[in-house]
């Protein structure tokens, strides 16, 4: 395709060639295992697993550069026509940011934010370059990622998370780079700025001719930047091959699983986490180390380790029963799955909220003039950028922010500002349950006290009662009793999330309120939560109000949508009928700039 | 692992805390062993080691050793109280102040801020001046010198666990604050507010060794480490083990009371939210 178009191209000279890469920890265990692929110029190859997979080990390799603890054990890398491995780290050095560039998932932490942006161009311009600089080196670096000339005097906290990113993207390319890395670079950034960053990456490819390893968690993200896909799990490559055979005709079980986990905005269905934990590294078992957790699982994966084997001339599976495996359905045929609600019955209603925050002296607006119910049983979704307000309605609602005029009232009855002004039983049947795991549990607390906590609170039982319900509640979360008696730093971001839900649960309420509760964890944990969310609304008759930027995960959940922007509801309907038909040109932005599955190609 | 004594297991906890035990043994134990009472002349002034007196004699003639082995009960006892007693303050104001969104904070910590543009040394003679002196005024004065500082650090601590999930949580469950504070808050910012409790600690055996040394501090002929350093101070060249042995043993109380600090910090610290996972949760 675009390599074709290229005359320098050849298959001789790819931009990148990883030959059996295998990388280990210092004490032994292997981290990356016989990792091989190659990107001619021009071509985006997609890098996706879950969390410990090895894909952003694989990714930082590129550069000559591991993590301490971690040694290369054999294999080559050569990237730009330049060998990596095996060469003196100071010439490695000077080939970072002249042949092969990196851009993180982070962009706040990956600049300085002490150097303006100008210096911090300059520097990689400097590092480089003999000859002496332009004085409009630094503006046009800036405008080939459409940033205006006078962001170089800015630092980076007077820039937003898009901004900083597409800044580190013109500080990675301004050397004209044949071959970029980069790591989850749209992770933790709204849809909107997601989409633009995107579209600005497929651009600077088109013009450049650049090679570029996209690493990603989401599927979805990568179905639309990717010409191939390379798919990991436990260090090794499981599928690989053109990203459209790979994505339409998944040939592993876990790239069909991973396929079945995410949410589409225009394929709205049930979705299907993977059961099970990713493997971490030295836990490894014998034989393929996806079997545990497969549902094509027969003995003999458990014995042996399958070969990367050929499904087509260039697509190749890490599967023993690949070839019964890609019959199988392709994405498990389940519609949206509906809860009955009954909508006339309110259990919640705001009417015409107001809040704002206090900056010293100046007041910002975060919610104007807001009105919604919730009825019993009913999930109603609230969509909106980051800074959009949405957080701010659900802290108003279980009373965590004063509002500064407008009405809430809970099943009939106005709800007082503060929680702690309110009485015992509106405390308890209002939950809510936030956005980041590593924050939202004591540290210091072991997880059964902290379910303990609001059994004792809001509905009064004694210490030996609470302690018994406690594993009841667990095993509502589907994590065994014994997680009682650990600290939260021993459970992953999707345990601790499930935690939190269990807290929440405790006080059996009416109405739970989730704050962009599954935005930091993989997707295929996402779906997990999401899936459980499901079957507790239907088993307890919870209402919800779920807050998201994902319209994805909205099409898969809610029944009704509010769609905010800045501070105020732009659009509000049925789920099947704002987003099937939006009304609002700010909802069809955001339906727009939403990655998704079907409409890759579209997108594209 | 083993819950809250997992601190031991560092190298820097073991040895503080082995160094901690031989310090806080010299002190309780040494008075029962000592040769000679602490305040009885023995020999000549300013004599240098000998059998009779192994570290010579002070500036009176009396023996060393044994108002070293004296010494260390009064000089621990003063700068524990005094810290802990720092703490208690400190912790106090630091908590409501970063807790308070209202003008509790701005108020009380500008009461800090002034009380921190007094030279310390000056405060405590004023107050000595003031109220007489005694172990009592000595302990409350070296405290509120070092609460300041300390309520410093506790409210920016504070601050930023307030805003996390479980302390939100427990706000949402109606819970009243002093629950949220010592159950949510507390435990967690024990960390950094506990790295400095050595410095803090020998800051206090300072403020009262230079209070001595001004002579209004604890009157001879009690013996002290501190009032051992002033007293003999001027003749260091005749006898130069009556200054440096109780020094010496200021200084190794620190170092043990430093690693032992450190230790308990960073075992603490250890269950904190891992830095690289904060990046994935800006949206």
């Amino acid at each position: 395709m675009n390599a074709a178009s290229v005359p320098t191209t050849s298959a001789a000279s790819p931009a990148i060639s990883v030959q059996s890469l295998c990388l280990a920890l210092a004490t032994g265990e292997t981290v990356v295992d016989d990792v091989s692929f190659e990107v001619p110029r021009g071509e985006i190859l997609g890098v996706v697993g879950e969390s410990g997979s090895g894909k952003s080990t694989v990714a930082l390799a590129l550069l000559g550069y591991t993590k301490p603890g971690i040694v290369v054990r054999h294999g080559s890398i050569d990237v730009g026509g330049e060998r990596i491995l095996g060469r003196d780290p100071r010439e490695v050095r000077r080939l970072r940011g002249k042949v092969v560039s990196y851009v993180p998932q982070d962009p706040g932490g990956a600049l300085n934010p002490s150097l303006r942006i100008g210096a911090t161009i300059l520097d990689v311009l400097r590092a480089h370059r003999t000859s002496p600089l332009d004085d409009d080196a630094v503006p046009s670096a800036l405008g080939r990622v459409e940033l205006d000339g006078h962001f170089a005097q800015r630092y980076p906290h007077q820039l937003s998370g898009g901004q900083q990113q597409r800044v580190v993207i013109a500080t990675a390319t301004v050397c004209g780079p044949p071959v970029a890395v980069l790591d989850e670079p749209t992770t933790g950034l709204d849809v909107l700025t997601q989409d633009r960053i995107l579209r600005e990456l497929k651009r600077l490819r088109e013009e450049e001719q650049m090679a570029m390893v996209f690493v990603s968690h989401d599927l979805a993200v990568i179905a639309r930047m990717a010409d191939r896909v390379l798919v990991m799990y436990a260090g090794r490559v499981l599928e690989h091959g053109p990203a459209e055979e790979v994505i339409d005709h998944p040939r592993h079980p876990y790239t069909q699983a991973l396929v079945a986990a995410i949410p589409d905005v225009h394929a709205p269905r049930t979705l299907r986490g993977i059961p099970g934990v990713s493997v971490g590294v030295g836990e490894w078992p014998e034989g393929c180390a996806f079997a545990p957790r497969c549902r094509h699982q027969v003995e003999s994966c458990h014995r042996a380790l399958p070969e990367l084997v050929f499904a087509r001339p260039d697509h190749s599976v890490r599967c023993f029963r690949w070839e019964d495996v890609a019959g199988a359905e392709r994405v498990p045929a389940g519609t949206r799955s509906e809860i009955e609600a009954s909508a006339s019955d309110d259990l919640l209603t705001v009417t015409h909220l107001e809040a704002c925050y206090r900056r010293g002296r100046a007041e910002q607006t975060a919610v104007h003039d807001v009105s919604f119910t919730i009825g019993r049983g009913q999930c109603v979704a609230l969509v909106g950028e980051s800074g959009s307000g949405k957080s701010t309605i659900g802290r108003c609602i279980v009373g965590l922010h004063h509002p500064s005029g407008g009405v809430i009232a809970f099943d009939s009855r106005p709800l007082a500002a503060a929680a702690r002004a309110r009485p015992l039983e509106q405390r308890r049947r209002i939950q809510i349950v936030f956005q980041n795991p590593y924050q939202s549990l004591n540290p210091r607390q072991r997880i059964g006290s902290a379910i303990e906590r609001p059994l004792r609170v809001l509905r009064r039982l004694s210490h030996d009662d609470a302690e018994r319900e406690v594993g009841g509640l667990l095993e509502r979360v589907r994590l065994p009793a014994g997680v009682a008696k650990r600290f939260p730093s021993e459970l992953s971001g999707g345990e601790r999330q499930r935690v939190a839900v269990a807290r929440a649960l405790a006080a059996q309420p009416d109405l739970l309120i989730c704050d962009e509760i599954t935005s930091s964890l993989d997707v295929s944990v996402q779906a997990a939560v999401l899936e459980l969310l499901q079957d507790l609304r239907r088993d307890l008759h919870l209402s919800m109000l779920f807050i998201t930027h994902n319209l994805g995960v909205v099409a898969s959940v809610a029944d009704t949508v509010l769609v905010m922007e800045r501070g105020s509801l732009c659009e509000t309907g049925a789920v099947d009928e704002v987003l099937s038909a939006p009304t609002n040109a700010y909802t069809r932005s955001l339906l727009q700039a939403a990655p998704s599955l079907t409409e890759a190609a579209v997108a594209g | 692992m083993t819950g809250r004594l997992r601190f031991l297991r560092t190298p820097s906890g073991a040895i503080g805390i082995g160094i901690l035990t031989c310090v806080l043994l010299v002190a309780f134990v040494g008075p029962y062993l000592a040769p000679h009472s602490p305040t009885a002349v023995i020999g000549a002034p300013l004599s240098g080691a000998s059998g009779h007196a192994p570290l010579g004699t002070d500036f009176l003639g009396r023996d060393v050793l044994s108002r070293l082995l004296y010494g260390g009960r009064s000089v621990i006892g003063l700068a524990l109280a005094a810290t802990a007693l720092a703490y208690l303050i400190g912790m106090t104001i630091g908590l409501i102040a970063g807790y308070s969104r209202s003008v509790v904070d701005p108020i009380l910590m500008r009461t800090v801020d002034v009380m921190l543009a007094f030279p310390p040394l000056l405060f405590l003679l004023v107050l000595i001046a003031g109220t007489g002196q005694s172990r009592t005024v000595m302990v409350v004065g070296v405290a509120i010198i070092l609460a300041p500082g300390i309520s410093r650090i506790v409210r920016t601590a504070t601050q930023e666990v307030a805003v996390r999930g479980y302390v939100e949580a427990a706000v949402a469950r109606g819970e009243r604050p002093p629950a949220v504070l010592l159950r949510e808050v507390v435990p967690n910012i024990l960390a950094p507010v506990l790295v400095d409790v050595g410095l803090r600690f020998t800051f206090s055996i300072l403020i009262v060794a230079s209070v001595n040394f001004l002579g209004l501090g604890l009157q001879p002929p009690s013996s002290n480490w501190a009032v051992m350093i002033s007293e003999n101070r001027q003749y260091i060249s005749l006898n130069w083990l009556s200054v440096v042995a109780p020094a010496a043993m200021i200084a190794i109380l620190t170092i043990g009371v430093n690693l032992t600090g450190d230790a308990i910090a960073r075992s603490l610290g250890r269950s904190y939210t891992p830095s690289t996972t904060r990046g994935v949760v800006t949206a």
